[in-house]
């Protein structure tokens, strides 16, 4: 059986007889993309590390549920995403709940930037200040967003296979994703507008 | 439509438009529109760059090495720490 996002292929069955040579390899080749994810998730390494044990140990603890019929990436993404958003739960009770539409969801919000900001030095995009902006802009997103962002944009998930690590509809993966690119790019433009500005 | 209006109408799809999922005649619509309308043509093209930017960034992200071996420790796979 193959895995259609990375192409590796296991044997579900050495999995589930607990080939341990066999779940390390599904460790090595899919940790990157599990920190990854914690990491935009909860912008903070020591998040991201326990996010990725937490993934593996519930992974090798249930392998016996998983049937194969998402991919081992699908399924691992699902295992992290409930991860992180317990995690983020855990330190801001107050968080609105995943599944509740909220105006972010429902509501559009108008640009009220406009300022061309595409045309300046590439330095100035990802200098140690640019680089800071677009952690913060990101961990301002609501979870329902950033995680439907992450999936999508970082991740490079399709619609398809985000709504089903998440759980919700096509159209709310949609409506999410441009909710959330739209808020980041008026996020981005007052700081990178003001770079233009100066000249 | 009066031209706010439209700028309203359209916003909701410049994000399925930057991924190539509109039906065509859409994005007539908006290419069109975005000739006449330069706020909606700055709005797409900083949008596209907001999301190249994170992907160019993430692009960078490793897991340390430290991290990848309390990994396998806590796996009790360190065995296969080197292979």
């Amino acid at each position: 059986m193959s895995d259609d996002k990375s192409q590796i292929s296991y044997s579900l069955e050495a999995l589930r007889e607990g080939d341990r040579a066999e779940f390390a390899r599904i460790v090595e080749e899919y940790s990157p993309m599990i920190y990854r994810l914690g990491l935009k998730m909860l912008n903070n390494p020591q998040d991201a590390e326990d996010i990725l044990q937490e993934t593996f140990i519930k992974a090798y603890k249930n392998i016996n549920k998983f049937d194969g019929r998402s991919s081992v990436s699908t399924w691992l993404y699902r295992i992290a995403t409930n991860e992180a958003l317990m995690s983020i739960r855990k330190k801001r009770p107050e968080t609105v709940s995943f599944d509740m539409p909220s105006i972010y969801e429902t509501e559009p919000q108008e640009p009220l930037q406009i300022i061309d900001w595409c045309c300046l030095p590439e330095e100035e995009y990802l200098s140690a200040e640019g680089r800071l902006r677009l952690d913060q802009a990101a961990e301002r997103l609501p979870e329902s967003l950033r995680i439907v962002f992450v999936l999508r944009d970082i991740e490079g998930l399709s619609t398809r296979e985000t709504a089903e690590v998440l759980n919700i509809s096509e159209m709310a993966v949609k409506t999410r994703l441009s909710r959330a690119r739209l808020r980041l790019r008026e996020d981005l433009s007052q700081y990178y507008g003001k770079l233009v500005e100066k000249g | 439509m009066h031209k706010h209006e439209e700028c309203r109408h359209l916003l909701d799809s410049l994000s399925a438009y930057h991924d190539g999922e509109l039906p065509q005649e859409l994005c007539d619509e908006i290419e069109l529109h975005m000739k006449e309308c330069d706020n909606c043509r700055i709005v797409i093209d900083t949008l596209g760059k907001t999301i190249s930017l994170y992907q160019t960034t993430s692009e960078e992200v490793q897991v340390p090495e430290d991290v990848r071996q309390r990994l396998f420790h806590r796996l009790d796979l360190d065995e296969f720490l080197n292979l």
